[in-house]
């Protein structure tokens, strides 16, 4: 069973209903004994980080997230938590990823819209995970902060400077991108997580 | 293109070949009334387009990046219609849509994107009461709150803000509105010309480009679209970074692969 974090982002119900058209059953709960037995964990999210890892510390949930031992995917506000540190409302996150979360910066004389709201692409792809996909495939992103790259990076992304658009560290899988509203390539990157071992 | 960072630290290069960075995005909208998609000529003379999710479905499938769902009915029994509906588009389709119309509260907005909207757009509550749009994005985040505007040319050459579906005129200008309304957290401006809409003579460049340059999120221009060209000017001239069209898309006037394929031959980037 795939379980899907719940928690006070918004985004869940998306995840399920894109599972869901791939035939896949999920259940959305924040109860620790369920997420610990499931196959699968996605830890979805939009929203702020500080009232996010707040959430996740009153509820026991951040020592859950990184003990887990099963394929978890983080998807965007996910991915960032997972990481060291956000600027967002300066929060320390569950530091899975090193990478630090930066707000995009703003270059002098070019308007450069942020949040960064449409289709962009991914490259340089690094995971099985984009198995399957073209060079450069499109993916839906909306977002205002981003994960620096570094060496957990598995994917790359253009806007304003490169960044990570995914990461991976063991089990731990994640995507700025919303794979959920990315069409046939979100749906084959959904696959190929469900498809780990 | 300068690389150099207000501090003075240098960015890395980003790669401007390989058809990389965001695309432009092309919006279908579809009004709802009673669980109908319509569309009006100049918001009035109303016509029946065919069931919104069959329509949401098949834009999906062509190409389309992002789909609109304008609520026109907003009395409160169709109100629980809309949430139907929201539940049944979000289930059947794998692109981002917004959903507007006579959203006035954090809950109306909480329940919809409960059931699976990616965006809501406010209009004329908004306007009434812009405490609403800091509301929302402190809730939700700025990204998924898209402030509608109905804005007319007047005689006076000022492009000025009208409510209530472009029934009632006031007397704020365009531009001061849309700057406090992304101020307050308005993450998108959707720009609708009331003088262009249902013309089919193209979109108005003119308010687009002075928004979409002068504020730092995106522009989605609405109201005009007749031919191919006409997009490829609202992204150039218009600057904006996303365009919206209804009915020729509904009548099949244009097709989205066609129109996509046009812009990418323009040498605008679109995602194909």
């Amino acid at each position: 069973m795939i379980v899907i974090i719940k928690y006070n982002a918004g985004n869940v119900q998306s995840v399920q209903y894109a599972l869901q058209r791939l035939g896949v059953d999920s259940i959305v709960t924040d109860d620790i004994a369920e997420i610990q037995k499931a196959d699968k964990v996605i830890f979805p999210g939009v929203g702020h980080a500080a009232p996010a890892m707040q959430y996740l510390r009153e509820k026991e949930l951040d020592k859950l997230i990184i003990s887990l031992q099963q394929p978890v995917l983080g998807i965007c506000l996910g991915l960032q938590l997972m990481c060291m540190h956000s600027e967002e409302g300066d929060t320390s996150c569950l530091g899975i990823f090193n990478e630090a979360v930066k707000l995009f910066p703003t270059l002098a004389g070019e308007n450069l819209k942020i949040p960064q709201i449409g289709w962009n692409n991914i490259y340089d792809y690094k995971s099985v995970l984009f198995d399957g996909l073209g060079d450069n495939a499109f993916v839906y992103t909306v977002h205002s902060y981003f994960a620096a790259q570094g060496n957990e990076t598995t994917a790359t992304t253009d806007y304003i400077i490169p960044y990570s658009a995914a990461l991976e560290k063991g089990n731990f899988y994640a995507v700025q991108f919303h794979p959920e509203k990315s069409g046939t390539i979100g749906e084959i990157i959904l696959q190929n997580f469900i498809n780990l071992p | 293109m300068n690389r150099t960072l207000p501090n003075g630290e240098d960015l890395p290069p980003v790669s401007l070949s390989a058809g990389r960075g965001l695309t432009k995005r092309i919006i279908p909208c579809l009004d709802i009334r009673d669980g109908r998609t319509v569309k009006g000529i100049n918001f009035e003379d109303i016509r029946d387009a065919g069931d919104p999710v069959e329509l949401a479905i098949a834009y999906s499938k062509k190409g389309a990046d992002e789909l609109v769902f304008l609520d026109i009915t907003a009395t409160i029994e169709k109100r629980k219609t809309l949430v139907e509906l929201v539940k049944r588009i979000a289930a059947n389709i794998n692109i981002p849509f917004t959903v507007g119309g006579g959203i006035s509260s954090v809950e109306d907005v909480a329940v919809l994107l409960q059931n699976g909207a990616d965006k809501v757009s406010v209009n004329t509550s908004a306007f009434k009461n812009p405490v609403l749009l800091e509301q929302l994005s402190n809730q939700f985040g700025s990204q998924c709150v898209v402030l509608a505007i109905d804005t007319k040319k007047e005689a006076d050459g000022e492009w000025y803000v009208y409510l209530n579906g472009g029934r009632t005129k006031t007397e704020m200008k365009t531009t001061d509105w849309a700057g406090q309304a992304v101020a307050l957290g308005a993450g998108e401006i959707l720009l609708t010309s009331m003088n262009n809409d249902g013309t089919k003579n193209g979109f108005a460049l003119d308010i687009t480009a002075t928004l979409s340059r002068s504020l730092p999120v995106p522009v989605i221009a609405s109201g005009g679209a007749g031919t191919m060209q006409h997009f490829k000017e609202v992204f150039e001239t218009g600057n904006a970074d996303a365009a919206l069209a209804a009915s020729i898309f509904h009548y099949k006037e244009i097709e989205i692969a066609a129109l996509k394929k046009y812009l990418s031959d323009q040498l605008i980037r679109v995602r194909l």
